[in-house]
C-alpha cells in the first residue's frame, strides 16, 4: 500500500505521545508503593485516599473557581478582540492583534516573573486573582484563535438582512450573530478552563496561600510514598481533559458546519 | 468644523468601532504584559538592597551574568537543549504531518490532527512526571527491560541528565511541531506534484523540488514556536534534568523566590529573551526566501 511506511511511523509515533498517559491507570489500580513492573495487583486504595486529604479538596476548590472566572474572562475579551479583527478594518490592526496573541509564543516563565515583579511593586497580595490575571493573559489568545475562525465563517448578508429588518445592532448581535458562533464560544470557554487547570508556572509564581492542583501537585512529588495517589490524581486529570475536549471538539466542529465553513482541523 | 464635531462624525467610521472594540483586549494586553515586560526591563538595572530595591541605574548585573561561569553555564546548555529538542521534535513531527495530509483521505484528518493534540492538552506537570517514572533507574523501562531479560543491569544515562530533558521536551512539544507544518502541505496545490510528476521527476526529487520548499514557511513557524517556549522551560529540567540537566529558568526562579534577588533574576531573563530573539531572527533571514512573495 502507497505510504505503508508512513502509517506505521505515524502509528509508532501516536504510541510514544501517548505511553505516558496510557501507564498512569496501570499504576494507579497497582497495589505496590513502587511504580515498577512487573504490576503487582488491582487496588482501589489510592483512589479512596484522594477522598480523605483536606489540603487537596481545597487545592482542586482554588482551581475550579480560578479557572471558571479565567475562561470566563478570556473568553469575553476574546470575542472583542476575534469580533474586531473580522468585521473592522482599523489602524495599526496587525501590531495590536500579533501584540496581544504573543503570550502564545513567550515562555511562561516570562510572564510569570514579569507580573510577579509589577504585583510586588505595586504591593498587592498574591491571591488566586494574581493567579486569574496571569491565566488570562494566556488563554485570551487560544479564545481568539477558535474564534476568529468561528466569526471569520460569519456570512455578513445574514446581519444586513437583520438591520434592514430594522434591529439595532445590539439586537442583531444577540439574536443572530451570537447564536452561530455559540458554538466558538463554548469550545474556547472550555479550552480555557482546560489550560487553566492544568498551567503550573504562572500559578507556582503568583499563588499566595491557595495554591492550585498543580501547584499541590508539585509539593507532593518530593515525597516517594505519596507517588501512587499521585498517579490516581492524575487518571482522574487526564480523564477529565480528554473528555473536556472531546466536547470543545465537538462544539467547535458543530460550529464551523453551521456557519458552512469548512473544516481546517485542530485548534491552533 | 469644530474638533468635537470632528471627534463625533470619527467615531462612526469602522477604525473607531474596530478600535473601540478590540480596546477591552488590548488593554488588558497592556496593563499586563507590556507594562510588566517593560518593568522585567527596568529592574534588571536595578539592584537588590536587603529587603528593597536600590533603584540607580547600574550594569552591575549584566557584568555578573557574563562573567559568573554558572550563569554563561546555563545559558549555553538551556541553546543547546533547546536547539536540539527543536531539532528532534521537528524532523520527528515532518513525516507525522506529511503522512496526514497526503495520505489520510480528506474526511478523516481532523479525527488524526484531534488524536495528535489529545495528549497535548493533558496535564504538563503529570505527563513530565510520568518520565521520570518511565526513564528512572528503578523505572518503567528499566524494570521492564531487566525483567525481559534484554539488559543486565539498569540503564543509567536515561535519566537526571540532558538527554532526559530533550526527550521529554520532544515528547510535550510534539503537537506544536506537527501543526504548522501540517497547514503549510495543506496548502500546496496538488497539480505542482503531477506537473513535476508529468514532467519526469521521480518522487524523492519531486518531494525535495517541490514539496519540501513550498512546506517550509511551515517548517520555519514549528522551528520557532517550538524553540522559543522551551528554553524557558522549567518544570522539565526539575524533574528529569538533576544537577547537569538544570536549564536558565531555574536560575531565574532561584533567584526570585530562594535568594530573593528579583534584579538578577530580571537580568538573566532579558538575556534569555534577547538570546532567543536573535536566534530566531537569524533563522527567519536564512530562510527568509522561501517565506517571501507567497500568500
Amino acid at each position: 500500500m502507497k505510504g505503508g511506511w508512513l502509517r506505521s511511523y505515524t502509528i509508532g509515533y501516536l504510541v510514544f505521545l501517548y505511553l505516558p498517559i496510557l501507564l498512569l491507570p496501570l499504576f494507579a489500580f497497582n497495589d505496590a508503593t513502587v511504580i515498577a513492573f512487573p504490576l503487582r495487583g488491582f487496588t482501589t486504595e489510592w483512589f479512596s485516599q484522594l477522598t480523605e486529604i483536606t489540603a487537596l479538596h481545597d487545592a482542586v476548590k482554588n482551581s475550579l473557581y480560578i479557572a471558571v472566572v479565567t475562561s470566563l474572562l478570556s473568553v469575553t475579551l476574546g470575542i472583542c478582540a476575534a469580533r474586531a479583527a473580522t468585521k473592522y478594518e482599523f489602524p495599526l490592526k496587525k501590531s495590536i492583534i500579533g501584540f496581544i496573541m504573543l503570550p502564545l509564543v513567550l515562555p511562561e516563565i516570562i510572564v510569570a516573573v514579569s507580573l510577579l515583579v509589577v504585583l510586588l511593586q505595586l504591593g498587592l497580595n498574591l491571591s488566586r486573582w494574581t493567579v486569574i490575571m496571569g491565566h488570562v493573559l494566556i488563554c485570551t489568545p487560544f479564545c481568539i484563535a477558535i474564534l476568529n475562525s468561528a466569526f471569520g465563517n460569519l456570512d455578513a448578508s445574514l446581519e444586513e438582512a437583520a438591520y434592514d429588518l430594522g434591529e439595532t445592532r445590539w439586537s442583531t448581535f444577540r439574536l443572530i450573530t451570537l447564536p452561530l458562533v455559540m458554538p466558538g464560544i463554548i469550545s474556547s470557554l472550555l479550552i480555557s478552563f482546560t489550560i487553566s487547570l492544568d498551567e503550573f508556572i504562572i500559578a507556582f509564581f503568583l499563588t499566595g496561600t491557595e495554591p492550585t492542583l498543580p501547584v499541590y501537585l508539585w509539593s507532593q512529588f518530593r515525597f516517594p510514598a505519596k507517588i501512587p495517589v499521585v498517579m490516581a490524581l492524575g487518571t482522574i486529570l487526564v480523564m477529565a481533559s480528554v473528555l473536556l475536549l472531546t466536547f470543545a471538539e465537538y462544539f467547535r466542529r458543530r460550529g464551523i458546519r453551521r456557519s458552512g465553513g469548512k473544516d481546517t482541523g485542530g485548534f491552533l | 468644523m469644530t474638533l468635537g464635531e470632528r471627534l463625533r462624525r470619527w467615531s462612526r467610521t469602522e477604525s473607531a468601532s474596530g478600535l473601540l472594540l478590540v480596546s477591552p483586549t488590548a488593554i488588558y494586553a497592556l496593563l499586563l504584559l507590556l507594562l510588566p515586560l517593560t518593568a522585567i526591563f527596568v529592574v534588571s538595572f536595578w539592584t537588590q538592597d536587603f529587603l528593597t530595591f536600590d533603584m540607580t541605574f547600574t550594569l552591575k548585573n549584566y557584568r555578573e551574568a557574563f562573567s559568573d561561569p554558572l550563569y554563561m553555564l546555563l545559558m549555553g546548555r538551556s541553546v543547546l537543549i533547546s536547539l536540539s529538542v527543536t531539532a528532534a521534535t521537528v524532523i520527528l513531527a515532518f513525516p507525522v504531518a506529511y503522512f496526514i495530509s497526503f495520505h489520510v483521505p480528506a474526511n478523516r484528518k481532523s479525527l488524526w490532527i484531534f488524536l495528535i493534540t489529545i495528549p497535548f492538552w493533558t496535564s504538563y506537570l503529570i505527563r513530565v512526571f510520568l518520565w521520570k517514572v518511565i526513564l528512572g533507574y528503578n523505572g518503567v523501562l528499566n524494570s521492564g527491560l531487566l525483567g525481559l531479560g534484554i539488559i543486565e543491569e539498569p540503564l543509567t544515562f536515561i535519566l537526571y541528565n540532558a538527554n532526559a530533558v530533550v526527550i521529554t521536551l520532544a515528547h510535550a512539544y510534539a503537537p506544536f511541531a506537527i501543526l504548522p507544518i501540517f497547514v503549510a502541505l495543506e496548502k500546496i496545490d496538488r497539480s505542482f506534484l503531477e506537473a513535476s510528476r508529468d514532467l519526469g521527476e521521480n518522487h524523492l526529487v519531486t518531494f525535495l523540488r517541490v514539496t519540501l520548499p513550498l512546506a517550509m514557511p511551515g517548517v520555519v513557524a514549528a522551528v520557532l514556536i517550538v524553540f522559543i517556549p522551551t528554553i524557558g522551560d522549567y518544570v522539565t529540567p526539575r524533574l528529569v534534568g538533576g544537577p547537569d540537566g538544570l536549564m536558565i529558568a531555574n536560575m531565574i526562579q532561584t533567584q526570585f523566590l530562594r535568594l530573593n534577588n528579583a534584579p538578577m533574576g530580571a537580568t538573566l531573563a532579558v538575556i534569555a529573551m534577547l538570546i532567543v530573539t536573535a536566534i530566531s531572527l537569524g533563522f527567519i533571514l536564512l530562510n527568509r526566501k522561501f517565506l517571501k512573495g507567497r500568500k
